[in-house]
This record gives structure tokens, C-alpha cells and sequence, in this order.
């Protein structure tokens, strides 16, 4: 077991693109750290730079206290599970866990005993004999982590493990994973496009952009500190609520109306001409239901969409965003991958909630909760770095 | 209703083809179990070896001769031999070309192709004053050479579409497992791409088996003659007569290795072997 750190790792490819830029990140010994972003963020890269899969343009890959800049993948120790397995078809379920000791030359006893350990862990026994043309792709993910778990390796790496599972399969595997990783206390680096995993499975999330790490926080700090307007974006569903606003004094005027946020918030905003505000939709509530009453911070608005499911309900509700505005949320849209669609609040109200659609409604919302973004650099004005992790400077000024 | 008439459409339409492909076959087996003097005289001109069933005179007699049984041993090894190089090249060639970068690989691509369209009959008599001259004319390397460099680009180029089929993350996962290139190649990827290389053994194989025109012009003595050359220079007894029925039984005989190589390899030839390696 060790300790990986990543120092100013660059990697370019043949005509100059950086995949990934300049990331940094000191992952603990046993720390299970989240590699998460849209698709074309580096992520994949970055991991498999770690596992000596890709070469490194510049920078340094530390895995314990060794530089494993230009050793082969075997050197390196680690173990990996790759996206779609890459179960070795010709060899049994056995013969497939084995085959990392084989290599290094294990006894025929140690390996039976090692097989049959990693086996009765992930309840393979019954499969042992079979091929893994014959498998589940459940049983399948469990034999790749199998292959993984045999051997003393230094670090896991899952490259998207689940993403080829069905919802129901994935819960159960990412519960599995993050229990067999406490168990084992093993440094882990896990690759995702999946924000659930990476809040519930993370220590810690690293969040990328273009080969650029935005943030890198517990999922408790990125959901409530993001340091900008991505990681905002990113995180959370569904996503935070983007609206124009502008301070005066110490109120916050947005499209349905100003609210109070006091001094503190203000006083970061204040002088910079229109803001977008963030707001996640479970901050706001149905007034008629909401305990903390305030006139102060209820606004009125007309309902178009109610999406009732049962626990909670999900109420759209349009509005115009200033062209400034429209242009970055359209930008950030694009970054996560989205469509982007009509500007629309999206709040999320009590399953009670009795507001339907067409109705004129009065929405509570909770002020001391919004985030104050800059339009022109994407950073969070209102964020709170003590409890926000680690937010590179270049992430906010090229990130926008 | 419509299922058995496509049933019966079905049984007729393949025996069909199968009269069409192996009354040569057949013929020859008939031919084989007539005698000597039968054949000669056309006393019996059925397709059934009826008054003039020979039994297995005429095997006993071709396998007693020397020369034909020297003909088979000549065969059997330059046409194994020349298999078992010509696909260890060519596994490694077309590796090469399925997974590296490197400059002139649509070179040697193209130019493996070339050699293959390349007329067998013209290159026989210079390749015939060169044998002589480094003295490899009527040896078993003399014939080995030029079957392996026509059985190649064929074998290559079965080959590297068989290893562009294996998905790249078997081989990283084979060396993030500890594996040397090596290692990863001979115990994950060579077993992967079986099917293609028994496919191109059988290729190479069925090539050197049936040669002809290199067999007759690039041996004189029984050193190095293959069956086909042999075939054509054999006499049997009377120098008068020839002897279509011992022929006949010869090309039996010769036709059994191949039967016996192709059912082989056949087994080894598992479609889809690579199911389930990756998902998707």
C-alpha cells in the first residue's frame, strides 16, 4: 500500500492538445480519491498515466516514494479494473484470478489458497470452473475486481467499472466496491462520469474540466463550497438553479423578485454589475408548507411543469435570462455535456406539496444558501475556502 | 406446410452439391478398387467396382513402391514444415502490423500483396538457375523457401484482421498484471487469435500440399519430390500401360493427410472464442 502523488502531471498529445493540464493531487495512503468530469475531461488519461498505460508529457507520478515516471505498467505494482473487464476469454474464472500470481511466480498452493480467498470474498466460488463468456456481466465485474483484490497491489485503479452494469446492479457493485475498499484499506483511484459514485464512494472527488482539475473537496465540501460555476453545475441532481442577479445593498435582486442575503454576501458581490446567482432546487419550498416562514425570502411564480414522484415533487418554472447570462449558461451547458435548453428554474417541493401546473404559486427559498457566481470567470464570489478543499488558481481563470 | 417444403427445397439443393463436389471423389475411389487389367481393357465400364473388384491390390501396391513412399514422407514434411514457419512469421508480422505505428507499414502491406499476385510460373525458372547455382536445387529448404514466401502475405493478412479484432484493454490488462510484452502476447493474444492462426495453418498447409509446378521444376530425384510431382512420374510396372488404377489409389492415399489436417484444425477453429472477453 502506498501513497500516489500527482505533481504538474501534463499530457499532450501528437498535435499539442493537452488532455490533461498541470494536475496536481496528493492521494493519501488508503484514501479512495474520485476522478470525476464530463466525457473528454482527462480523467481516463490521468489514470491510466497512473498505471504506466500512457505516457507522461512533463511532470512527476510519485506511487509511494518511488518515481514511476518511465517504469512499465508490471512495475508499478498496482492493480486495475478496466472498463469492460477485459476478462481473459480462453482462461476460467479461475485461471483469471490466477493469472497475476501465475505471472509472478506463485506456488501452486499460494495460488489456490490466494484464488480461493478472493473467490469466497466476491461469492465466485460456484463460477470458478466456468468462462467468462458464460458470466453475468455482475459476475463478470466481480471477476475483474477478483484479478485485483489476489494480488498485494500498491493502489486499485477502476477505470468506470459500473458503467456497463444496469441501475439496480450498479447500486449493489458500488456498495460492494466501497465496502471491500474500507475493508481492504487500500489506496484506491476511481474513475466516473457518475456523480452518485463519485459522492458516495469518494473520500475525496476530484473534479476535471478539459484536463484541468477544477476542485478537489469531500463530496460534502463540493456540494455546498463549489469553488465555480462548473463544479456548481456538475454536482448535484438536479443540477443548481443558475439565475441573473444583481446586488444592491444588501439584497439580491433575481428575476421573481430581490431577496435579503446579508452583509457578508453582499459585501463579496457588491460593484460587479450583474451576477448569476446559484441556488440548488431543494432549497427552495412550497411557502404554503415551508416551516421557515419568511416574506422576506418567498417569492411568487407561475408554475409550467409539476413532476410529482411521490417523496418529493419537481416544479419547472420559466423565466428570461439577460443575453450576458444566456451566453455562459449556454457555455456551461456544453461543458457538462447537456443540451441546453430554455432557461427554467427547477425547484424541488414536499411530496404534500399540492401546487399543480398553471398555478400561480408562492415560493419560499432559502437565501442563506445561494452562491454568487462571477458571469465572466465562472468563480463562486460566496465561496467558503476554508470548507472547500482545494481549488487550483488556473481552474477559475482559464475554466471560464 | 411451408416448413417442409423448405425442408425438402433444403435436403435436395445440398445433395445437389454434394453429388456436384464429390462425384470426382467418388470416381476415383471406384477407379482405385478396379483392377489393373479392367481399367486397361474397359471390360468394366460401371461406376461400381462389380466383376473387377481388386480389393486392396492396388494400395498394397502403391504403398509397396518406393519412390511414392518416399514421395509422401518428402510431402509431409516440406508441407509441415513450410506450415509451421510460414504461420510463426506471420503471427509475429501481422501482430506487428495490427497494433504498432511504425513507417512503411501500408508498405509492407501492399508489397505482401504484390508477391501474392505474382504468377507462380514466372518465377520458376529463375528461381530454378538460383537454386542451382546456391545448391538448394532437390532439397527440402529448396521447396520450403517459396512455398512460405507465397503461403505468407496470404497468412499475414488473415492474421492481422484477426488480431485487430482483440480488444487493445486484454493486453493492458495482461501487463498491469504483471505481464511483459512477451508474456502478454504469448499467453493472452496468441491464444485469442487462435482461430486465425489455424486458419492460416490450413491455408499454408492446403498451398505447399498441392503444389505442383515448383514441385516438378525445382526437384529431380526422390530427395526432395512431393506427391504431385511424383504422381506424374509414376509408371507402375509396365512402361506401356499406365496404370490408372494404382494412380487412382496414389491419389487416395495422398488426399488422406489432408483430410486428416483440415478435421484437426477444424476443431481448433471455435467461432467467437473471444465472447465474453469484453462486454458490448
Amino acid at each position: 500500500m502506498a501513497a500516489i502523488s500527482l505533481r504538474n502531471i501534463v499530457k499532450k498529445y501528437g498535435d499539442g492538445f493537452p488532455a490533461v493540464n498541470d494536475v496536481s493531487i496528493e492521494i493519501a495512503d488508503g484514501e479512495f480519491v474520485i476522478l470525476v468530469g464530463p466525457s473528454g475531461c482527462g480523467k481516463s488519461t490521468l489514470l491510466r498515466m497512473i498505471v504506466g498505460l500512457e505516457d507522461i508529457t512533463s511532470g512527476d507520478m510519485v506511487i509511494g516514494d518511488r518515481k514511476v515516471n518511465d517504469l512499465a505498467p508490471r512495475e508499478r505494482n498496482l492493480a486495475m479494473v478496466f472498463q469492460n473487464y477485459a476478462l481473459y476469454p480462453h482462461l476460467s474464472v479461475y485461471e483469471n484470478i490466477a493469472f497475476p500470481l501465475r505471472l509472478a511466480g506463485a506456488s501452486d498452493e499460494e495460488v489456490d489458497e490466494k484464488v480461493r480467498n478472493a473467490s469466497k470474498t466476491l461469492e465466485l466460488d460456484e463460477h470458478l470452473e466456468r468462462k467468462p463468456g458464460n458470466l453475468s456481466g455482475g459476475q463478470r465485474q466481480r471477476v475483474a475486481m477478483g484479478r485485483a483484490i489476489v494480488r498485494d497491489a500498491d493502489a486499485f485503479l477502476f477505470d468506470e467499472p459500473l458503467s456497463n452494469l444496469d441501475a439496480k446492479l450498479r447500486g449493489q457493485m458500488r456498495t460492494e466496491i466501497s465496502r471491500l475498499q474500507k475493508r481492504l484499506g487500500i489506496t484506491t483511484v476511481y474513475v466516473t462520469h457518475d456523480q452518485t459514485e463519485a459522492m458516495t464512494l469518494g473520500d475525496r472527488v476530484a473534479v476535471l474540466k478539459r484536463g484541468l482539475l477544477q476542485q478537489l473537496a469531500t463530496p460534502r465540501e463540493l456540494y455546498e463550497n463549489p469553488g465555480n460555476l462548473f463544479v456548481a453545475g456538475f454536482i448535484g441532481s438536479p443540477p443548481m438553479n443558475f439565475l441573473p442577479a444583481e446586488v444592491e445593498g444588501t439584497r439580491l435582486t433575481l428575476p421573481f423578485g430581490s431577496v435579503e442575503i446579508g452583509e457578508e454576501k453582499a459585501s463579496r458581490a457588491r460593484d460587479r454589475g450583474l451576477l448569476i446567482a446559484g441556488i440548488r432546487p431543494e432549497h427552495f419550498e412550497d411557502a404554503a408548507i415551508a416551516d421557515q416562514q419568511g416574506s422576506e425570502s418567498s417569492f411568487t411564480a407561475t408554475v409550467e411543469v409539476v413532476e410529482w414522484l411521490g417523496n418529493e415533487t419537481y416544479a419547472y418554472i420559466p423565466f428570461e435570462a439577460p443575453e450576458e447570462v444566456q451566453q455562459q449558461l449556454k457555455q456551461l451547458e456544453q461543458d457538462l455535456d447537456g443540451e441546453s435548453l430554455r432557461t427554467q428554474l427547477v425547484v424541488t417541493l414536499d411530496g404534500a406539496s399540492r401546487i399543480s401546473e398553471g398555478d400561480e404559486a408562492e415560493i419560499w427559498m432559502d437565501a442563506s444558501r445561494i452562491h454568487l457566481f462571477d458571469p465572466a470567470t465562472g468563480e463562486n464570489l460566496t465561496v467558503d475556502r476554508e470548507h472547500a478543499g482545494e481549488i487550483p488558481a488556473e481552474a477559475v481563470e482559464v475554466g471560464a | 406446410m411451408n416448413e417442409l417444403k423448405q425442408k425438402i427445397g433444403l435436403g435436395v439443393g445440398v445433395a445437389l452439391v454434394l453429388a456436384w463436389c464429390l462425384l470426382p471423389v467418388a470416381w476415383i475411389l471406384s477407379l482405385s478398387f478396379k483392377s489393373q487389367a479392367a481399367v486397361s481393357n474397359g471390360s468394366d465400364p460401371g461406376f461400381l467396382p462389380l466383376d473387377s473388384f481388386a480389393g486392396l491390390e492396388n494400395y498394397r501396391a502403391v504403398w509397396e513402391d518406393d519412390q511414392f513412399r518416399r514421395a509422401i514422407i518428402n510431402s509431409i514434411g516440406i508441407s509441415l514444415i513450410a506450415t509451421v514457419l510460414s504461420v510463426m512469421i506471420a503471427t509475429l508480422a501481422a501482430y506487428a502490423i495490427a497494433r504498432l505505428e511504425f513507417k512503411g507499414k501500408k508498405m509492407v502491406l501492399t508489397t505482401a500483396l504484390a508477391i501474392a499476385m505474382f504468377p507462380v510460373v514466372s518465377l520458376v525458372s529463375p528461381l530454378f538457375d538460383l537454386w542451382r547455382t546456391i545448391g538448394l536445387y532437390d532439397t527440402w529448404p529448396g521447396l520450403i523457401l517459396p512455398y512460405m514466401s507465397f503461403t505468407l502475405p496470404l497468412a499475414i493478412w488473415t492474421l492481422s484482421a484477426f488480431f485487430r479484432e482483440i480488444p487493445w484493454e486484454m493486453e493492458q490488462a495482461a501487463q498491469v498484471d504483471g505481464a511483459t510484452s512477451w508474456q502478454a502476447f504469448r499467453k493472452v493474444i496468441v491464444p485469442l487469435a487462435a482461430p486465425g492462426v489455424f486458419t492460416a495453418a490450413i491455408l499454408t498447409f492446403f498451398f505447399a500440399w498441392n503444389d505442383f509446378v515448383f514441385g516438378i521444376t525445382l526437384t529431380s530425384t526422390e530427395a526432395a519430390r512431393p506427391i504431385p510431382a511424383a504422381l506424374s512420374f509414376f509408371v507402375g510396372p509396365d512402361p506401356f500401360q499406365r496404370p490408372a488404377s494404382l494412380l487412382a489409389a496414389a491419389a487416395v492415399v495422398a488426399t488422406i493427410p489432408i483430410v486428416l489436417i483440415v478435421l484437426f484444425f477444424q476443431r481448433k477453429i471455435v467461432a467467437g472464442l473471444t465472447s465474453g472477453a469484453v462486454k458490448g
